[in-house]
């Protein structure tokens, strides 16, 4: 009984003198590799794709370079575009606008069809997922007209709304509501058994049910369907704007085309290849937002 | 009459033109404050019955009824710690009994009380400085100790335990016991739970509620434990009463499952 008192006494003096002497170098140390590891970090990440590039602006130069080539090499791109790059804001009227001008006409038709794809599908997927009924009506005919190329809706669209603007909103919307309606409904489906057996024995309404339950339960497929949903949306607008004319990148493409600028058509895609990247971006930063904050809740 | 009755129970399932007759006839009384445990082979209806008691699930023919009412769909009066504790992923430890003691005590308590209500229940289960984490980082033994306060903080009438224990090691296992027998003994709750541990219904229950195998699975006896209370593992462990009780208990899974294999 009396050993373990003994032992004890010593033992919490002993480290005190020491550990006064130890922390001051390796503080700096630590400091110093913390940086040094960062900067790797850092350059892991940065410099493969300044790498890769480089190496591909060069093959590209040098293969476009040679008198008769079709396609203008990175040179001749920058130097024709450079107006195009460094003044996007001009407004000369008509369709004779800057790059910013077409990009925010489109973003602002996909902003439109999407955000209304996003309420419509969720909501119709939560129905398809929710009842056994409305999941054999309406999953047949989900099943088939996902499969129509946005595109071909264009037609019919032009032929309903009789103008541009809302047929390439609707052609963003029925491009985007297919994943968002069937990763919603798979999300609450799959929404365990346990989960309804809690909502019971505290006796949630429908409501509660919806918004403590079903909804943060479903919300990794639902932001799943979204995120699918604003890279399709984003395909499609370039497409259907082609054809419906009028402010926007697509446009802008095709005129370029129509006008043999090819140099602005290979900076209208790095733009158009840039935004799209970062949509995708918002939409999955939104996600992390979006779960950490029910669960916060 | 008693606090909770379960009276003349059938449960069959139907599944196209397949009758399974899964419980028969069920009557057993429990008194306010007692702690009766149901135990059986697995399959033999135990978790159908509980969930008969708890509403998640309708009894063919018979009821149960709750101070002389009926209850045929769940409530808060008889919660339930589930077998998997069923915590909601996305909230906190705290968020998940606050949620229950929210819908509980919406009316009648004020928000300052429902926090006040909260952490006491954690505190009771040990689990108060978990409370900011998510399921998802603490162990299952803890988990199982959050369901527990969740259950306890709806304030029920009976308290229903699923196999609480069942998915956890030993050591662990023995200490939830523990916590149990100590919170039954502070608040004297009417508990049901479902076991198929010999020595966690021995250590912990006033009566030992024995079921035959299924199909068709019946109360084949009711063992009262005669231990006094408060109860410590080591302690009861060597009692001749104990011993005697487990034996008792051994010897009716022993003789059904022969009779079983004999037919």
């Amino acid at each position: 009984m009396n050993m373990p008192l003994v032992k004890a006494e010593p033992t919490p003096v002993m480290p005190a003198p020491t550990a006064k002497v130890l922390p001051l170098e390796p503080k700096r140390n630590a400091l110093a590799t913390r940086l040094a590891t960062r900067v790797r970090d850092v350059a892991i990440r940065v410099v493969p794709p300044i790498v890769v590039i480089t190496v591909t602006l060069l093959v590209w130069e040098l293969l476009c370079r040679r008198a008769g080539s079709t396609l203008p090499p990175p040179s001749r791109v920058l130097d024709d575009t450079w107006e195009l790059i460094v003044d996007p804001f001009f407004d000369r009227g008509g369709l004779d606008k800057g790059l910013f001008w077409h990009l925010s006409a489109s973003l602002q038709r996909v902003a439109s069809g999407y955000l209304l794809a996003s309420l419509v599908g969720v909501a119709l997927g939560t129905l398809v997922g929710q009842s056994t009924w409305a999941m054999r009506g309406l999953d047949p005919i989900f099943q088939v007209l996902r499969t129509v190329p946005p595109l071909a809706w264009l037609p019919l669209s032009l032929a309903a709304f009789r103008n541009g603007q809302p047929s390439a909103i609707f052609v963003i919307f029925i491009t985007a509501i297919w994943p968002i309606i069937i990763n919603t409904a798979v999300g609450i489906r799959n929404i365990p058994q346990d989960y309804h057996n809690v909502a019971r024995v505290l006796r949630l309404n429908h409501f509660e049910f919806f918004w403590k339950i079903m909804l943060p339960s479903a919300a990794p497929y639902i932001f799943t369907g979204l995120r699918i949903g604003i890279g399709l949306s984003w395909l499609a607008i370039v497409a259907a704007e082609m054809l419906i004319g009028g402010v926007g990148i697509g446009f802008f493409i095709w005129d370029a085309w129509n006008s043999s600028h090819i140099s602005e058509i290979i900076l209208a895609l790095l733009y158009v290849g840039l935004i799209g990247f970062v949509l995708d971006r918002i939409v999955a930063g939104i996600a992390t937002l979006v779960t950490h904050g029910t669960a916060a809740n | 009459m008693a606090y909770l009755k379960l009276d003349h129970i059938d449960k069959t399932f139907t599944r196209g033109a397949l009758e399974t007759e899964v419980l028969k006839d069920i009557t057993l009384g429990i008194e306010k404050g007692e702690f009766v445990s149901i135990i059986g082979h697995s399959g033999c209806g135990k978790t159908t019955l509980l969930n008969i008691v708890a509403g998640l699930t309708r009894a063919t023919i018979g009821g149960v009824l709750l101070e002389e009412r009926e209850v045929d769909e769940p409530g808060p009066d008889r919660a339930v710690v589930f077998q998997n504790h069923s915590l909601l992923p996305w909230l906190t430890v705290y968020d998940n009994v606050r949620l229950a003691v929210d819908k509980v005590f919406s009316a009648t308590k004020s928000r300052v009380e429902r926090r006040a209500w909260t952490m006491h229940n954690l505190e009771l289960v040990q689990m108060a400085h978990a409370k900011d984490k998510r399921p998802a980082e603490i162990s299952g033994g803890m988990k199982q100790r959050v369901g527990l306060a969740r259950a306890l903080a709806m304030e029920p009438k009976v308290l229903l335990l699923d196999e609480p224990f069942g998915a956890l090691d030993a050591l662990t296992r023995a200490h939830l016991q523990d916590s149990v027998m100590a919170i039954h003994q502070k608040l004297r709750n009417t508990v049901l739970m479902i076991t198929h541990d010999v020595d966690e219904a021995v250590l912990l229950s006033d009566r030992i509620v024995m079921m035959t195998n299924g199909p068709a699975a019946r109360i084949g006896e009711v063992l009262d434990v005669p231990l006094a209370r408060p109860r410590w593992r080591l302690d009861v462990a060597s009692s001749p009463t104990y011993l005697k009780c487990r034996q008792r208990v051994l010897e009716f899974l022993y003789e059904r499952h022969r009779f079983i294999e004999a037919a």
